[in-house]
């Protein structure tokens, strides 16, 4: 296969950007789309150019690492798969496919499609987990958990953070995210306890970073390569909004 | 050098309680005096800096990926083991101690391995109270699947997703710390030296990966949680990002590299479709539980899968081990795959492939049953392949996994330099010569959450927090020497690509130093790394510049490193006469071609000590004495 790729090419936070226009030669359709930018990134080396700078990690769909916009759409638009997993057997020969970074003003981009979520990891910081210590826990069969609870946690749980729901959302709105951590531990009593002071915190924080808002039209599930159900983000508000009346009060955690 | 494995005496049940309560404790006053530098937020990365920081000790924890929450052992599949014995079918510390000592080829320590046992029941207690949301039972219960090397069902898990369940855990924990202040994270910054004062590890030399900037950072101990060095074969499981780098330049720096020949090959990965592959997929071993490997009896056997009849099929395990049939361990499984290709029976492009079929399980549990426990794994497979395993069987084959080997560390995870930690996959402790399916994620977070937050307490209260601080000239030069060695890449403006190295690099070493290694093929191999390394420091090119994101300059950093540490390995893997796990030397085989152990000679750790540029390394052995359990040739027939 041969292509024409169109990429969003960015020196650093402080310089602005463009498209620059490249020819992938001679692509194999098993490759992986990461591999095909492999190619590209060899042949401008080859020629004493910067390669394009892009994440990636794991490139098996797990890390979260990967993060490009292709052809407008968040991973690429195949359904539940990260860039990393999309092959190039789904695209035509002499095609020309655009690949540009995560646009929101929260994850800035840091040079060609690199960008910084670093705000997604401050969310978790905020409130994101269960205030047990190392040590001290009781037996771990010693609390049932319905299976229907627990296997919905899990669907929440399986959120890999990449950020593609920002990506695609009109409004950068890190709601699907949000909602997917805040369900996961509310669903389990484990994460019963500080369920309201959590949701508050996690909620505060979200829009400290300059997300916004849920306008409920889908792209977020859309795009979602663990496909994380927008569900979780009426789980959301309900929790926010029980915290709101009921308050955190008798809820915070003691340092 | 001087090896002392500090094993507390006693009965082996008892040594660590023992040990717990000889081991001086740090007043909780004085913790926050003391810092760690801890490197690596993986599994055992970040469950030591959540857990150190929640006893009070001032944590740094630095990671190269953009976020700890995205090592690799996210990428884990199939699940945790503990002898939890929920499944009432037998189960105990003390058989999950020895499986894991026999799965090892009776290459590990004794002591180490009890205590990773004893302490894998509290590794699920602290899981499920952080929110793990494992599988359980409609009565709301945990439930366990069956893995390899063992004949208990004793793996807890997550559907597929066990590593990244763990890992969020533990990253949580980290996160908690982080807000509270307590830990100071550092992502996108990758540690480039180690830095020794007066025989102790003070601190370390970081690039910032975002504007190339490089500082110094004092402590009081350093821990390493850097994860393995698979990928000096090129092509790994491992995340493109794992290197060897942060225990290479501690090697340098004196503290002894131990068993790097122990190499992981694991039996079930999608084969490799062509070049231009930049990494392998593992399918879980978890799939064996319910899928069936075969090959066809006739070589170059060219019909589609399902043209075969059911008498002209080779169920390969089940003929050769009956007894653990499909959950045979992974080097046993994977020299098996192996065998079929060689006589020309491999299925798929090249013939490197034996099918792992799924048409018996489907008919004996229903579709929808196998959907439920393996979905996402057959969906990957679907992406990766473009074929459908629930029609066809899998088409898999055997690639490099996991790496026993590591740095040396004693039994209170200390290396051979005072005040160096190093735990998880970085050090070569608890699995001998072959890992078990699920104890990988096991030890990391044994290593984390419950045994370096007790030892390294240990050593600090025989320490004065008297930190170095980064003026001293053992930092500054530190920090030149990292300087220089980017600069220099930097400047060599060759015609070859870092990566057109690494794939030669790690094309020799599977060929040479892989599945089979022999006397010739080793000394190939050794012959051949030093020409290559020297190519690379003559003819790499390495675009960009040293003060920003530069992607090309991180790769030739980790690669230079693996070009040096390759040489290790093959020496390593040249001296152990004998074949032991994964390290399965042809001219130690029995006339079945099982691995042919030799104890009499090669019952010892070996831990490589550098020497200096250009000379050759010293092998010291620490001598491994079995008091508890018979040294027997591991069966699985």
């Amino acid at each position: 296969m041969n292509l024409t790729l169109k990429v969003w090419r960015q020196k650093d936070a402080k310089s602005p950007g463009r498209m620059v226009e490249y020819q992938a030669a001679n692509i194999i359709p098993d490759m992986s789309f990461l591999e095909m930018l492999d190619v590209v990134n060899e042949g401008l080396i080859a020629r004493g150019e910067e390669p394009i700078a892009f994440d990636s990690d794991c490139r098996e769909g797990i890390c979260g690492t990967c993060s490009l916009v292709i052809n407008g759409i968040a991973h690429g638009g195949q359904r539940g798969t990260t860039a990393c997993q999309l092959h190039m057997r789904h695209f035509q020969d002499g095609q020309t496919i655009t690949i540009e970074p995560w646009r929101a003003k929260s994850f800035p981009v840091l040079k060609d499609l690199v960008t910084d979520r670093g705000a997604f990891d401050r969310i978790i910081q905020a409130g994101g987990f269960v205030s047990v210590n190392t040590g001290g826990t009781p037996d771990a069969n010693a609390l049932p958990v319905a299976k229907v609870d627990s296997d919905r946690a899990m669907d929440a749980a399986a959120c890999i953070g990449c950020g593609a729901c920002v990506a695609a959302c009109k409004n950068a709105s890190a709601m699907l995210f949000v909602s997917a951590k805040v369900s996961h531990l509310a669903l389990l009593p484990q994460g019963k306890v500080e369920r309201n002071q959590r949701v508050l915190n996690m909620v505060q924080q979200m829009d400290a970073e300059g997300f916004g808002n849920c306008t409920v039209t889908g792209s977020c599930e859309a795009v979602c390569p663990k496909e994380i159900s927008l569900d979780f983000i009426a789980r959301l508000n309900r929790e926010y909004g029980k915290a709101l009346l009921k308050g955190a009060t008798g809820h915070k955690e003691t340092v | 050098m001087k090896l002392d494995s500090n094993i507390p005496s006693g009965p082996l049940a008892q040594k660590w309680d023992k040990h717990k309560f000889e081991m001086k404790l740090v007043n909780p006053a004085n913790k926050r005096k003391f810092d760690v530098i801890v490197v690596g937020s993986g599994l055992a990365g970040a469950s030591a800096a959540a857990t150190m920081a929640e006893l009070g000790y001032r944590v740094k924890c630095f990671c190269f990926q953009d976020s700890p929450r995205r090592a690799h052992s996210i990428a884990a599949q199939g699940g945790i083991n503990a002898a939890k014995n929920y499944a009432n079918d037998g189960d105990s510390i003390y058989r999950l101690f020895y499986d894991t000592i026999k799965g090892g080829d009776f290459r590990s320590r004794e002591a180490n391995v009890y205590r990773l046992a004893q302490v894998s029941v509290n590794i699920i207690d602290q899981c499920v109270a952080q929110g793990v949301p494992f599988a359980r039972e409609y009565g709301g219960l945990l439930t366990n699947r069956s893995f390899g090397g063992a004949q208990v069902s004793r793996t807890f898990y997550a559907r597929g997703q066990t590593g990244q369940q763990l890992l969020l855990g533990a990253y949580q924990a980290l996160c908690r710390q982080i807000g509270h202040g307590n830990v100071k994270m550092y992502p996108r910054t990758e540690m480039l030296e180690l830095v020794v004062v007066d025989g102790q590890a003070k601190g370390i030399i970081a690039r910032d990966l975002v504007t190339g900037e490089i500082s110094a950072h004092a402590g009081d101990a350093v821990v390493l949680a850097t994860g393995g060095y698979g990928n000096v074969f090129y092509l790994s499981t491992n995340a493109k990002g794992c290197n060897v780098t942060a225990t290479w330049r501690a090697y340098k720096k004196g503290a002894a590299f131990a068993n790097p020949c122990y190499t992981q090959i694991h039996p079930t990965c999608i084969p490799v479709s062509g070049d231009h592959q930049s990494k392998l997929t593992l399918m879980s071993e978890s799939l064996r539980n319910d899928g069936r490997v075969w090959a066809p009896k006739k070589k170059g056997d060219t019909r589609p899968a399902n043209q075969i009849p059911e008498d002209e099929r080779d169920y390969l395990l089940e003929r050769k081990y009956p007894s653990f049939g499909n959950l045979a361990p992974r080097d046993i499984s994977s020299r098996a795959a192996k065998e079929v290709c060689d006589e020309g029976r491999g299925v798929g492009p090249g013939g490197l492939g034996v099918y792992l079929d799924f048409a018996d399980a489907i008919k004996r549990l229903s579709l929808e049953t196998v959907k439920e426990r393996y979905g996402n794994l057959f969906e990957m497979y679907e992406k990766i392949t473009g074929e459908d395993a629930y029609q066809t069987p899998m088409r898999i084959y055997p690639a490099v996994h996991y790496t026993m080997g590591g740095t040396w560390v004693d039994y209170n995870l200390m290396s051979s330099l005072p005040g160096l930690f190093v735990i998880g996959e970085a050090n070569f402790s608890d699995h001998g010569a072959n890992r078990l399916g699920a104890s990988a994620l096991m030890q990391g977070l044994a290593d984390g959450y419950f045994i370096l937050p007790y030892t390294i307490g240990n050593y600090f209260a025989s320490q004065k927090p008297a930190k170095a601080n980064v003026s001293h000239p053992e930092f500054k030069k530190a920090l030149e020497d990292a300087g220089a060695l980017t600069k220099r890449l930097l400047s060599i403006n060759g015609k070859r690509s870092v990566t057109s190295f690494h794939r030669e690099l790690g094309k020799l070493m599977w060929e040479k130093c892989g599945m089979a290694r022999s006397t010739e093929s080793l000394k190939e191999a050794l012959a051949r790394i030093p020409e290559l390394r020297s190519e690379f420091w003559k003819n790499v090119k390495v675009t960009g510049e040293t003060g920003s994101l530069n992607q090309d300059l991180e790769a030739a950093g980790r690669v230079a490193d693996f070009l040096e540490f390759a040489e290790l390995l093959c020496l390593d893997a040249l001296t152990r006469e004998e074949s032991c796990g994964g390290h399965f030397r042809v001219e130690h085989q029995y006339p079945d071609g099982e691995a042919k152990r030799d104890d009499e000679h090669f019952a010892f750790v070996s831990a490589w000590e550098y020497q200096g540029p250009g000379k050759p390394p010293v092998l010291n052995k620490e001598p491994l004495t079995y008091e508890e359990v018979h040294m027997s040739t591991r069966s699985y027939k």
